[in-house]
Parts: structure tokens; C-alpha cells; sequence
């Protein structure tokens, strides 16, 4: 019997998120001690970190919509030689970057630091992706779910703003600063939306499947919430550029629209909670333990995330830690938890695992561990970017004397890192060894 | 809510993307106030900013990594200008590695700093708030 795909997507996201987690506690730790470990210096441990959750969020995500299509959507692939192309494109391509960040090789740009060239493979193995997935979807007879409209547009604006952020290569683009910082960002802020698309639509999919009630993805007020995150993705992105010169109405639209995607989602699953009945909880407790994570986050990061909107006090935030809490915020306390339900989702029903106490009791440690350390993680950065941006307009302190007196937060921070490390690793040790013990008895 | 109807919402939004895309790429973004200073040793500069990932430490317009600080206008504050900027470069700090540039390389990066800190200003102190919330930004001077 073949492995399914979507298990092998699965598989290599863990292993992407463990190594992601350990080049980023060491990150945290150049940060605050520089010069420690000199062999693999801050910049070249930054984009590591970096392209391996982003890696994570990815694999994970699209493991899942391989794998959710045909066996619960009624929709069996297009191609599955496809998907495996598309695998190992991925996967050959990671390994490239990795090599490059690994011998200091750059040339491209924030996120995408590698050698532009090695967008190409990228950029196929996501056409690969789309020509798969619309030719599997499209066979669907009747309405489709928002979670097949969610995943739908995710994949195309992926395709879409990826390319945007190489504009650059183009001089028209490069050659002027205000232009040139204007496109990426605007890249940047749609590809995470696009990837929230991915994401959310993927947590939609499992409530559903969990509350077992097919209405909930097929209601309209599902649908104006995704049409109010489409909203968002497309035109919400220029709170990253208030303080670029360009014209204003670029910031006033931004500002006036603000981020109300993550509301949406926590109406969702606010309606979802309340009306789920507790032997269900029981039956899929994991995978439901994790989404209710990623709902309190929501709430705690939409309210960072419309104060951030706000220019007044933008101007006092941007460029400070408060934005790296709120991206942290979003990909480890929502994505991750809505990814890692997602997970063990999955796991259980490719198994039929049944986890036995000592599993279940390191996961939920795993699980309190990650979550408690993120909190912590998450206020010292906020406390080092709200000192840091009075410090900067209020008292116009040089960068040296701020990051002296930010520095305990920053140590705060990076001890923090530590714990959400170990807490996702006993999270995921288990469903990764199950994962090997499956590939195992396909083989036999 | 119809098919149809989710149909035309979506495809409203795609139209007014694209119009909103085309209007940013050109009117939106056509202000450089710093091109005047654009030579060929800066566009130089730039591709040298990426090709040693100076972005993973420093910030432009608060866009960035926070190891270092916002090179925006390293070259016109008070106390810095092109002989820090180059000597830094030269020797590394404990934060920041030597990348034994040659002398063309630190040239080119420092020409690309000149150009940058003529298009604007970041951070921003000197400012004003508005009654929604909006800020009037004034001269750092």
C-alpha cells in the first residue's frame, strides 16, 4: 500500500517546526548575548529560523488539504504524481535554501533571503499545487464550502503576491526606495493573509468535522466573514508603511478597512463552542483542546492588532518588538494551534492511534508548557517594544542605551523561547513517532 | 447566499485589487525625493545591502531585524554620517560581524545609505497627532 501524501506533507512540517523552534531559541539568545555560538551567526540564524516555520505552516497546511480532499470532501486528486512532484520539489527546494543560509549566500530579501533564482522551483511547485487542486475541486457537483473558497483563493494569492515580492528584479521597482518598500510590503501583507486563508480555512474544516455538522461551513454569515477577510488580505497590508512616504490614501484605506479577520474567525468559533456537545469534545479532545488555544489567542492578538492599526500609536510601535509580538502571537498562538489540531486530526484518523495515557498526559503537558511560556513571551515583547518606542520619540535615546535598559525583557523573551520550544517538542514527539511507526507497517 | 452572488462579491474585490495594484506600482509610489542621489555605486550599494543580508539586523523605515538600529538616516544624524557608517562597516561591533568588505563594497553600501536617507525620515519623532487618529508628520530638525 502507498503512504498517503498528505501524511508525508505532515510528516516533514514537524521536523520543519522542531528545527525552526531550535534555530530561533538560538536566535533569542545571539540576541541577547551577542557573539554567542560565532559559528552560526545572527544573520544567517535568523533567516533559518524563519524559513523553516514558514516551512512549517506551509507543509502542515497543504498536507492537510491533500489529504482532507479525497478522503472527506469526496474529491479523490487530480494527480496523485502531482502532489508527490510537488513534494519533492518542495522539499529538494527547502534543502537548497537551507544549504545557502548555511554558507551565507543571500541576494534576495527580508523572508525570502535566499538567491532569487530559487524562487523559480517555488514558483512551480505552487503552479504545480494550483493545476491539481482546481482540476480536483471543480469536479465538485452543488455549493462549495467557504473552507474550499478559503483554500481556493490562499493558493491563488499565494501565487500572486509571491510573485509581486520579486517585482525588485525589475529596476522600475528596485530603483526607487518609496516604490520598491511600498510593493514588498504590500506583497508581505497579502501573503500572509493568503496563508491565514490557508490556515483558517483548514480550522473551519476541522470544527466541522468535529461538531459533525456539514452547515456550519455553508452558512452566509461564514461566507461574509470570508469575504471580509478577503477584504482585509487584499487592501488591509499598509499599517507596515505608515511611516513611508507615499501618498496618503494608501494609508487611509489600510486604516480605515484595520484587521478585523481575526474577528471574524473568533465569531466562528465562539458560535462553534458553544454549540458543541461535550462528548464530542470528549471524543476529539486534542484536536480540540488546540483550536480553543488558538481562540483565546485571537482574542489576545486582535487587540494588539487593531491598536497597531491606529497611526497614533503606530508611530510610537512600528519598528519596535510589539511587532514581533504580534507576529508570534499569530503564527505560534493561532496558526500553530489550529495547525497542530489539524495534526493530530489527521494522525488519529490515518492511524486509528489510540493514545495511551503517557502520550496524552506529554502532550497536555506539552500543551500548557507551550502556551504559558507564549504568554510570557508574548507580554516581554510587548513591554520591550512599548519602552523601546517611548525611549526612541519621547526621550530620543541612541539604539545602545535602549537596548540596555529593554534588555531584561529580552532575557524574559528568550528563557520564554526556550519553554515554547520544549513544550511544542513534547507536543509533537508522539504524533511524530506514531507518523514513522505508520510509514513503517506501509512498507511491510 | 447564492452562488452567483459570492461570484460577483469576489470578483468586485479582484477588479478593485488590480485597480489598487496598478495605481500603487505608479501615482502612489511616484515621490522619491531621494533620486537625485540614485547613482550607479548606490543601486550597487543596494544589491550589496541584499546580497549580505544587512536586513536581518538592521531596519529601513522600521522595516527590518533589531539586532542593529534604523540605518534610515545614519548619514545625516547628528554624530554619525559617512565616517561611522564606514567605520563600523570596516571593523564589525560585538554585535556585528566584519564581512571584510573591499573598499568599492563599502563605498557602494554608504552611497546607498546616502540616497536612502534623502527619500524620508524614520523613526518619526517630531509629529502631530490628528483627531482620527491620524498623524501630520513635521521635520526631525
Amino acid at each position: 500500500m502507498k503512504k498517503e501524501i498528505g501524511v508525508t506533507f505532515i510528516f516533514l512540517s514537524i521536523i520543519a517546526l522542531l528545527a525552526g523552534l531550535l534555530f530561533g531559541s538560538l536566535s533569542a539568545f545571539q540576541f541577547v548575548f551577542p557573539g554567542l555560538f560565532d559559528a552560526l551567526p545572527f544573520f544567517k540564524n535568523r533567516p533559518l529560523h524563519v524559513s523553516l516555520v514558514v516551512s512549517w505552516i506551509f507543509l502542515s497546511v497543504l498536507g492537510g488539504i491533500y489529504y482532507y480532499l479525497p478522503k472527506y470532501c469526496g474529491l479523490p486528486l487530480f494527480s496523485k504524481k502531482m502532489a508527490t512532484l510537488h513534494f519533492w520539489l518542495f522539499f529538494i527546494t527547502g534543502l537548497l535554501i537551507l544549504t545557502s543560509y548555511f554558507l551565507g549566500k543571500f541576494g534576495g530579501r527580508e523572508y525570502w533571503e535566499f538567491p532569487p533564482v530559487l524562487a523559480i522551483p517555488i514558483l512551480i511547485s505552487w503552479l504545480l499545487l494550483l493545476i491539481n487542486f482546481f482540476k480536483t475541486v471543480l469536479k465538485k457537483v452543488g455549493q462549495w464550502p467557504v473552507y474550499l473558497w478559503m483554500w481556493a483563493t490562499g493558493i491563488c494569492f499565494f501565487l500572486f503576491t509571491f510573485t509581486e515580492a520579486y517585482l525588485w528584479v525589475l529596476p522600475y521597482f528596485r530603483n526607487n526606495l518609496i516604490r520598491d518598500l511600498t510593493v514588498q510590503w504590500k506583497a508581505y501583507g497579502a501573503l500572509v493573509g493568503s496563508w491565514n486563508m490557508l490556515v483558517y480555512g483548514t480550522a473551519i474544516f476541522v470544527m466541522e468535522r468535529i461538531k459533525g455538522d456539514e452547515s456550519i461551513a455553508k452558512s452566509g454569515l461564514a461566507f461574509w466573514m470570508y469575504f471580509l477577510g478577503l477584504t482585509n488580505l487584499l487592501f488591509g497590508w499598509a499599517h507596515h508603511i505608515y511611516i513611508v512616504p507615499t501618498a496618503p490614501w494608501i494609508r487611509y484605506i489600510s486604516y480605515g478597512i484595520s484587521m478585523t479577520e481575526l474577528l471574524i474567525l473568533a465569531k466562528i468559533i465562539w458560535n462553534w463552542k458553544s454549540a458543541l456537545q461535550h462528548e464530542k469534545k470528549d471524543f476529539y479532545f486534542l484536536p480540540y483542546r488546540f483550536i480553543i488555544a488558538s481562540d483565546c489567542w485571537i482574542f489576545i492578538n486582535i487587540v494588539l492588532a487593531i491598536l497597531i492599526s491606529i497611526p497614533a500609536i503606530n508611530v510610537f510601535t512600528h519598528g519596535t518588538h510589539i511587532t514581533v509580538a504580534h507576529a508570534m502571537g499569530s503564527t505560534i498562538g493561532i496558526n500553530t494551534m489550529i495547525l497542530l489540531s489539524s495534526v493530530l486530526f489527521i494522525i488519529d484518523d490515518v492511524t486509528k492511534h489510540q493514545f495511551s495515557a503517557t502520550e496524552k498526559n506529554t502532550i497536555r503537558t506539552g500543551f500548557w508548557i507551550t502556551n504559558f511560556s507564549l504568554l510570557i513571551f508574548w507580554v516581554s515583547l510587548v513591554a520591550a517594544g512599548a519602552e523601546k518606542g517611548v525611549l526612541i520619540v519621547e526621550n530620543q535615546l541612541t539604539f545602545q542605551a535602549i537596548m540596555q535598559k529593554i534588555n531584561p525583557y529580552l532575557v524574559a523573551f528568550a528563557c520564554s523561547g526556550l519553554g515554547i520550544f520544549l513544550g511544542l517538542l513534547m507536543v509533537s514527539v508522539h504524533p511524530l513517532l506514531i507518523i514513522m511507526r505508520y510509514f513503517k507497517t506501509k512498507k511491510a | 447566499m447564492s452562488t452567483r452572488l459570492k461570484r460577483l462579491v469576489f470578483w468586485s474585490l479582484f477588479l478593485l485589487f488590480v485597480i489598487d495594484a496598478a495605481v500603487i506600482y505608479t501615482l502612489g509610489t511616484e515621490n522619491d525625493s531621494g533620486k537625485g542621489f540614485l547613482s550607479e555605486e548606490a543601486k550597487e550599494g543596494k544589491l550589496l545591502f541584499q546580497k549580505y543580508n544587512c536586513i536581518s539586523c538592521h531596519q529601513i523605515y522600521g522595516l527590518g531585524g533589531y539586532m542593529g538600529p534604523d540605518l534610515t538616516n545614519v548619514m545625516s544624524t547628528s554624530g554619525k554620517g559617512e565616517l561611522y557608517v564606514k567605520s563600523f562597516i570596516q571593523n564589525g561591533t560585538q554585535r556585528m560581524p566584519d564581512f571584510q568588505l573591499n573598499e568599492k563594497e563599502i563605498n557602494a553600501l554608504t552611497e546607498y545609505l546616502r540616497y536612502v536617507d534623502k527619500t524620508g525620515i524614520s523613526p518619526v519623532i517630531n509629529f502631530e497627532i490628528e483627531y482620527d487618529g491620524t498623524i501630520t508628520q513635521k521635520s526631525n530638525q
